[in-house]
């Protein structure tokens, strides 16, 4: 146990998700032994952060405005809509720079065993969005996990009597692997996914 | 605090404290193998793991799974609540760590292509978890009540409301609060009877009927000791209306003897059955039986 500031420092760092007690009083070192202009720039850095991100008003994704940068886009696709549980899946998907839509960010998937139901996640909002007839797919991207999947079964449910085509994201062998080291539930998924190349 | 677990195929048994051909030891074993329930998982980590496991032979056991939620993950995909693995892990000073794994029942997939299944189902895990408290204290009959149930689940040869109710009012039975559903749960006078109260364990008769005590429908009653001895013939072609009592009452029983509510109870969607009711033949109270291997419940 430290006294006064530091000990307060190491507490806060040690409430960071991954920070255990022991890295929290390496950082907490280090920052003591850095140069001032270093600490003013972390402090910057946090306190612009609070003061200017939001989440969007649309999407649900980070934003510096009422609108994040994939919302106020003219060149994106109105017409398909990628569904995907967190802000940093929207910065998986842009990696691939295969997707030119938009984007709507659930906030999480549904866990009954975590409380996490329906209502608590961006679900209105999304039918909100699909209720003007402009959208003509929904893409659903949440993660390839039993959470994920019957958040995408659910939201298949819910959209799909509305008329607008319903996708899900493939599920298969990842690219550079052997398939002998491949589990029987993903190779499984590969083969009822499979497409056909030629003919 | 290791007794009983089975070594692990290929564990050196000089440095796992076993003799060779002795088999089984009291001794500390840095490996081990066992079938298991996934309950639940935790995130831990960039891309780790904790999952609570529901064991045959070591009870519930919670473990990390490295690098699991890595889209190369080996074994990952078998590591989602729902599946019944063949797992060996690794004796950790706090949490084991998951060596191998192997699929024994994949149910996770046919639950998750259902939104009732899944909340159901989610609602038995929760259930399993709270039930078997303790971890590393054998809980055999709940391990094969669970996998029992959550095949039928998966298989849906029941409605899942159904199996969820027969599971709960099952899984409480071996837990040590079986409620009887014919004869008073308070002086065992012979059935049936038409009040039920929850504290007192089930029906009582006129004399030991304490106030506060409600009063079921005679079709609510024979649906609820169908599903407590598992007479499937009788619950398939209940009433909805009766269902629906019956659910709210498995509930209480629930809420009672857990002292706490599943929060997963809330979220189930209960399907309304396709077949309209007929008249429900009388159903005897019976101790339920438990599931043998591989056998849905």
């Amino acid at each position: 146990m430290y006294e006064g500031a530091v000990q307060d420092l190491i507490d806060e760092l040690g409430r960071l998700p991954g920070v255990g007690p022991k890295s929290a009083q390496r950082i907490a070192f280090h920052l003591l032994a850095a140069e001032g202009h270093e600490v003013k720039r972390l402090v910057d850095a946090l306190t612009e952060v609070k003061l200017r991100v939001r989440f969007c008003e649309l999407c649900g994704n980070v934003a510096e405005a009422e609108r994040c940068r994939v919302c106020l886009d003219p060149r994106r696709s109105d017409e398909v809509i990628c569904v995907v549980e967190e802000p940093k899946d929207v910065v998986a998907v842009e990696r691939t720079r295969e997707f030119r839509g938009r984007y709507h960010v659930l906030g999480g998937a549904i866990n009954p065993m975590e409380n996490i139901g329906p209502d608590d996640l961006r679900i209105k909002e999304l039918l909100t969005r699909l209720a003007d007839g402009a959208v003509k797919e929904v893409i659903l991207a949440m993660d390839p996990n039993v959470e994920g999947e019957a958040t995408a079964t659910y939201l298949a449910r819910l959209i799909g009597p509305i008329g607008i085509t319903v996708s899900r994201l493939a599920s298969g062998l990842p690219v550079g692997g052997d398939l002998e080291y491949a589990d029987e539930v993903t190779l499984g998924r590969a083969f009822e996914g499979r497409r056909v190349v030629g003919g | 605090m290791f007794e009983g677990r089975r070594p692990a195929v290929g564990v050196d048994s000089r440095r796992s404290g076993h003799d060779v051909g002795e088999g089984w030891d009291n001794g500390p074993v840095p490996l081990y193998r066992d079938d298991a329930i996934v309950l639940r998982t935790h995130k831990l980590g960039e891309a780790d793991r904790i999952v609570t496991f529901l064991t045959r032979e070591n009870g519930k056991v919670r473990a990390v799974g490295k690098g699991v939620r890595r889209t190369s993950s080996r074994f990952g995909a078998r590591l989602e609540p729902f599946m019944v693995v063949d797992v060996q892990l690794h004796v950790g000073r706090n949490l084991d760590t998951v060596t191998q794994v192997e699929t024994v029942g994949p149910y996770a997939r046919a639950i998750c292509e259902d939104y009732g299944l899944y909340t159901a189902g989610a609602a038995m895990l929760e259930a399993a978890d709270r039930l078997v408290e303790a971890e590393r204290e054998p809980a055999v009959q709940q391990y094969w009540l669970l996998a029992g149930a959550l095949r039928a689940l998966s298989e849906r040869h029941h409605d899942s409301g159904l199996v969820l109710d027969s599971y709960l009012l099952r899984a409480f039975s071996v837990a040590g609060w079986a409620p009887s559903f014919t004869d008073c749960a308070r002086c065992g006078e012979p059935g049936p009877h038409r009040a039920l109260n929850v504290a007192q364990g089930g029906a009582v008769c006129p004399r030991c009927r304490p106030p506060g005590s409600t009063a079921p429908a005679a079709e609510t009653f024979v649906l609820l000791a169908a599903l407590l001895a598992g007479e499937w013939d009788v619950a398939d072609v209940s009433d909805a209306r009766h269902r629906k009592e019956a659910s709210g009452l498995v509930a209480a029983y629930s809420q009672y003897y857990l002292e706490r509510t599943l929060r997963s109870l809330r979220m189930v969607e209960r399907d309304t059955p396709a077949v309209p009711a007929p008249a429900i033949p009388a159903v005897p109270h019976k101790i339920p039986a438990i599931p043998r291997e591989g056998e849905a419940i």
